[in-house]
């Protein structure tokens, strides 16, 4: 992650005040109203269908010629006659068993293909899950309801069966989910922390995979039903399958043949269908809500409202970037806004690089992004004024905040390669930056000329290679170095750079500060680099602020900084830095002699 | 002189390659290190070099393609699942990730006395070895009834390392298990690292990508290079007054938090690199 | 990239062989019971011996399977039990039918699936919500009801649209494009709900990445942030799903077929199958593989081309 995102908990929990709930899945989905309702509503059918016997004054089959389209309420038929003289009310109780039964064959069959295999699938490499792939493409390409329908002469019409191979053409779906779930749970650290304390393949299997498994196949398992449901009504419909079994699609087959007359008759099974379905497809949806967490909310990338902050008085404004008093908060789970910085005063100026040093949580990034006018949609800047060159940033609309970005101001991110689209080669993205962000309309093959010369001035060894790559052809410090050509393109007066080498190895970090610092030279630019390491900031800045909870709580020369800290807090991450301390006390097994290493303090700092 | 507590002799790893047909990819090409009773061999290494890997082999998490790793005086490069699991007694593991080395639906109470359990302890003793393991990495007494997400990363790291010392191992391979924590709190475990060592006697094979933290923590230090190791010595020689020459740039390239040192040695680096152009281009 | 789709095609090749021989050693378990229901109450164990030998059904399953096949790959796949007619062109004539209506639905469930699920993404609050609803509330009926339903609203009361019958394209494409109306509408309905959640919740993934920050900082219009990088991102699961409901949305073509009584494919394969017409069933289940499996394939190019890195593999 890239972003020290707000992280309220994180705090909460270290004081240990979090409340330990493992809140039981079943107690928070009965305080889900959808879930409560759909549930009952399966429940008051299934029991209805459970009692037809009880229920209904004759067999679903049971046909009376006085009864031919008998008028709901005639005594003993109280939803009336059908075509044939049957009750509907009987029909309609002894079609829910049908569903029901058809919704479990289907059901348990898929889950116990698909659990199975994918358990094996995805647990076992290579050879074992080749084949499980295989077998389950060929099903999935079976097209389904055809296949049904054509093996009719195989099934015997009985319902029952067809239901069967459905479930087995069902199967993909869950072998496909297991899977995956599988295979992203036996890559947890987890998986191999239980391998390694001993645990047997079976027990890792039902203890830690399985346990992952359970939620998204229970909600799966929902979905199955009302696919089932459905495909046995439309089968009926068609007239598949022997008549023998009462059905909601035989019913809604009458009904629809009968529809003037008596569209009644066509109306109840239609709606009771219809209920059964919706039920369980809110009741899926809730079922995945409440295991799963809610639904990811949409987050507009682009805030539409007027920023609420309003600039602070103009006072003089002295260098390039100023930043007067910036809070930033986040809307609380419990709708109250909660601030994440608050009041933050920097000023930076052409040609100087000014180091914004923290822990993670505290607020730098935010800052940086606050300055690029990218902060998440839900952000609300509550106060203060960022003000590039003397023009107040915040406020600006997207359109005009463009003209500023690429152009003024540019950015170097964390992690090299989540940020490069990798849908595009290496060299479209620059290109297309270097056009949106030019001040005249540029060609795309001047662009492209001006792209491979930026390749070649941040060190990469063979620009028009590396421009027909696709970013995961690259490595890592190559990726850094195609952001920064990315960013330096336009030759911004100010280029914030969030962590621009934490990703990287030491050796390759080494040569990103030193191009870093030869751009700002040859471009006079002024530089923000947000980072942790102090290394980093020895290195390359010329002045320091040190942030905690949302707040600098010290800002100085990088000499002063380190020489004569003021702030308890930075001295205490001075004093956190592993430095030139090496372990000197000998390891109690060294009676043998082995290894030498001179006794005396423990962790004694180096002499130099 | 006794047999060292572990002895990875020219061990070699290959993964398959990707793609049809492709030839594997070795990974390490014959690395030897020993370690000790009781004492911290720290491995460094930049990533790709397979320094992970080695701590994966010493579990039996990787199948080695060659070479041979002894513990205890015994062979175990290729040993069974069944004396796999016997060996989780004496050898235990703590992850970098403190966010995926836990699994997210148990309870740490579960996590932890899952390890015991299996070992065949009741589980009156194991929640007796819970509370002291608890008490020893500095977590609170109510943590077992908590799930790991309750906790930052600093306390899942403690959880992480409680686990490991639950069956009172011999050895812990430890795989950059202070580079996903903030600053201060990869002081502090380190710090429980150390403290923990000189109270149980426990060995580390401390892998990590950072020299100021394998310095921090290692009687001895290993440099991994491409798969092989470039140099071994005790901690205080390898990282001050390094022989090899990638061990060497290793170290200038690490920026240290003194402007007017680092400057020194940036100008050191730059010209070392020069240096190195230079005798490129007449090789 | 050539190299990839020409075993892609083989793979599904190999698929369709595999099919076709399990359904037909499935078919061949009831022989016995076509036979029998085609010589009527009179047959006896002798005639339905002699029909068997007649049909070329006495021989071995797998000798009849390979004969049916090495027709079958030269175009000619038998003649009807029933009607005599050659069952290659009969499959062809009807496939028309089913392939406007299923085709036709699928271009407009993506349309309309991408529009909603964008804009529920890029939205979010009311818009977002108005999305989700409209795309359940198809799929929370069984697309039987809502062509009943449709037929009835918009056919008989309104009487906006014809509410049986089909006419070719070639013929009047005005009168064509009446005819599939609502058909396609009553797919498109059914369908739509899973590919707007699809698209909804990919877009939202890929909007959060970093790479999206990032060309924003370059003066990158948002449009093209969202529509050119953000969109060809999240298409790939969008895919898949779509593969999925070809699958569905033929089935679904075959009950919709029965309510408005189309000449397609569903109610050929229907008939064939009542009557035990094993050179039809062969021929529609060959059809139809050959249909899944080069959707799958072009779902499986477009993802190349859209993913480098799947393009490599």
């Amino acid at each position: 992650m890239s972003t020290d995102a707000p992280n309220p908990t994180e705090e909460t929990c270290e004081t240990g005040a979090a409340p330990s709930r493992r809140s039981s899945a079943a107690r928070r989905l009965l305080r889900d109203p959808q879930a409560v309702v759909t549930a009952g509503l399966l429940l008051v059918i299934v029991v209805l269908g459970l009692l037809a016997p009880l229920l209904a004054g004759h067999g679903p089959n049971e046909a009376s010629l006085d009864a031919i389209n008998a008028d709901p309420g005639t005594p003993g038929y109280p939803l009336g006659g059908d075509g044939s003289g049957r009750d509907i009310f009987a029909r309609l109780l002894h079609s829910i068993n049908t569903s029901v039964v058809s919704a479990l064959i289907a059901a348990s069959i898929a889950l116990a293909i698909g659990v199975t295999a994918g358990l094996v699938g995805g647990y076992f490499e290579r050879r074992v899950r080749g084949l499980t792939e295989w077998a389950f493409s060929l099903i999935m390409t079976l097209p389904g309801l055809l296949l049904l329908i054509v093996l009719m002469p195989v099934t015997g019409g009985d319902y029952r069966t067809t239901m069967a191979i459905f479930g087995v053409l069902l199967s993909p779906g869950i072998y496909r989910l297991v899977r995956n779930l599988v295979v992203g749970v036996k890559n947890e650290t987890y998986v191999d922390a239980a391998r390694v304390s001993g645990l047997t393949t079976p027990r890792i299997l039902g203890r830690h995979v399985l346990v992952a498994v359970r939620g998204p196949v229970v909600i799966a398992t929902a979905f199955l039903a009302g696919q089932a449901i459905t495909l046995q009504s439309g089968l009926a419909f068609l007239g598949v399958g022997s008549s023998a079994a009462p059905s909601f699609g035989a019913m809604i087959s009458e009904g629809f043949l009968n529809l003037y007359e008596e569209p009644l008759q066509f109306v109840w099974p239609s709606a009771l269908l219809g209920i059964i379905n919706a039920a369980l497809v809110l009741f899926g949806n809730a079922l995945r809500d409440t295991l799963q967490g809610a639904q990811p909310k949409p987050a507009k990338i682009v805030r539409t409202g007027p920023e609420a902050a309003a600039p602070a008085d103009a006072g003089p404004a002295a260098g390039l970037l100023t930043v007067e008093d910036l809070a930033i908060a986040y809307p609380a789970p419990s709708g109250e806004l909660q601030e994440v910085v608050s009041g933050v005063t920097l000023s930076l100026s052409s040609g100087e690089t000014l180091g914004l040093v923290g822990e993670s949580g505290s607020g730098k990034t935010q800052t940086a992004f606050a300055v690029l006018g990218v902060l998440p949609a839900e952000a609300v800047v509550t106060r203060g004024s960022i003000r590039l060159d003397g023009r107040e940033l915040l406020g600006l609309g997207e359109g005009e905040l463009r003209d500023v970005r690429g152009r003024s101001i540019a950015y170097v991110p964390q992690e090299p390669m989540s940020n490069l689209d990798p849908s595009f080669t290496v060299g479209a993205q620059l290109v297309e930056g270097v056009r949106a962000a030019a001040t005249s309309r540029i060609s795309r093959r001047d662009a492209r000329a001006r792209v491979l010369a930026l390749l070649k001035r941040v060190g990469i060894p063979d620009p028009e290679r590396t421009f027909r790559s696709y970013p995961h052809q690259i490595s890592g410090g190559m990726a850094q170095r195609v952001l920064i050509a990315g960013a330096v393109a336009s030759r911004p007066v100010l280029l914030i750079a969030d962590e621009p080498t934490t990703a990287l190895d030491v050796t390759v970090q080494a040569e990103i500060l030193d191009l870093l610092r030869d751009l700002e030279k040859e471009l006079n630019m002024a530089v923000l680099l947000v980072t942790h390491d102090f290394g980093v900031v020895a290195d390359i800045c010329d002045r320091v602020a040190v942030m905690r909870h949302g707040e600098i709580v010290e800002t100085g020369t990088t000499a002063e900084l380190f020489g004569d800290p003021r702030h308890a807090y930075t001295r205490m991450l001075l004093d956190s830095i592993p430095g030139d301390a090496v372990r000197s006390d000998p390891p109690p097994g060294d009676a043998a002699g082995r290894g030498p290493g001179p006794s005396g303090e423990t962790v004694a700092k180096e002499a130099r | 002189m006794t047999a060292p507590l572990l002895d990875v002799d020219g061990l070699r790893v290959a993964y398959p390659g990707r793609g049809f047909r492709a030839r594997p990819v070795e990974v390490l090409h014959g690395v030897s290190l020993t370690v000790g009773e009781g004492e911290t061999l720290g491995v460094v290494g930049e990533s790709g070099s397979g320094k992970t890997t080695i701590g994966r082999a010493v579990l039996g998490l990787v199948k080695p393609s060659g070479g041979r790793v002894r513990f205890q005086g015994r062979d175990i490069t290729h040993a069974p699942a069944r004396a796999r699991r016997a060996l989780a007694r004496d050898l235990q593991v703590v992850f970098q990730d403190p966010y995926g080395s836990l699994n997210p639906n148990l309870t740490v109470g579960d996590i932890l006395s899952e390890p015991l359990v299996v070992q065949g302890a009741s589980l009156k003793d194991a929640r007796a070895r819970m509370r002291a393991l608890l008490d020893q990495v500095g977590l609170p007494a109510n943590a077992p009834e908590r799930l790991p997400r309750e906790f930052s990363g600093g306390q899942r790291q403690r959880v992480a390392i409680a686990r490991a010392l639950a069956p009172e191992p011999r050895l812990i391979v430890c795989d950059e298990p202070v580079s996903a924590l903030d600053l201060s709190t990869q002081a502090r475990v380190l710090d429980l690292f150390i403290d923990i060592q000189r109270r149980t006697g426990v060995a580390y094979l401390f892998v990590s990508h950072d020299l100021a933290v394998v310095r921090h923590v290692s009687h001895r230090v290993s440099v991994v290079y491409r798969g092989d190791i470039v140099e071994t010595g005790p901690a205080g020689a390898v990282t001050s007054e390094p022989e090899h020459p990638y061990t060497r740039r290793l170290l200038l390239a690490a920026p240290v938090a003194d402007p007017d040192e680092q400057a020194r040695r940036r100008a050191e680096r730059r010209r070392l690199q020069d240096a190195e152009i230079g005798q490129g281009a007449h090789g | 990239m050539f190299l990839y789709a020409l075993r892609r095609a083989a793979t599904g090749l190999v698929l369709a062989v595999l099919v076709t021989l399990i359904t037909y050693l499935l078919l061949s378990l009831s022989f016995d019971d076509i036979v029998r229901g085609r010589l009527g109450p009179a047959a006896t164990p002798e005639s339905v011996r002699a029909m068997k030998t007649d049909l070329g059904l006495d021989r071995p399953v797998l000798v009849q399977y390979f004969d049916w096949l090495s027709h079958a790959v030269r175009g000619d796949f038998g003649i009807s039990y029933f009607t005599s007619e050659p069952v290659g062109p009969a499959v062809a004539s009807r496939l028309g039918v089913t392939m406007s209506i299923v085709v036709v639905a699928l271009i407009a469930t993506i349309v309309v699936g991408v529009a909603l699920g964008v804009l529920a993404a890029t939205r979010g609050g009311a818009v977002d919500r108005l999305a989700q609803s409209a795309s359940l509330t198809g799929y929370l009926l069984p697309n039987l009801l809502i062509a009943i339903v449709l037929v009835v609203v918009l056919a008989i009361n309104l009487k906006l649209l014809p509410a049986t019958g089909y006419t070719p394209v070639t013929e009047n494409p005005a009168r064509w494009a009446a005819s599939i109306a609502i058909p396609v509408i009553a797919l498109v309905v059914s369908a739509v709900a899973s590919l707007t959640a699809q698209v909804r919740g990919s877009m939202i993934d890929e909007l959060r990445r970093d790479y999206v920050r990032t060309l924003r900082t370059r003066g990158i219009r948002t449009r093209s942030v969202v529509l050119r990088h953000a969109l060809r991102n999240a298409a790939g699961p969008a895919l898949t799903v779509l593969s999925f409901e070809f699958i569905g949305m033929l089935g679904g073509a075959l009950v919709i077929e029965t309510v408005f009584a189309l000449p397609g494919f569903g109610t050929y394969a229907f008939d064939a199958s009542l009557q035990g017409d094993v050179p039809i069933i062969m021929g529609v289940t060959v059809f139809a593989v050959l249909m899944v499996v080069s959707v799958n394939l072009a779902v499986d190019l477009v993802n190349g081309w859209l993913n480098p890195k799947a393009r490599v593999h």
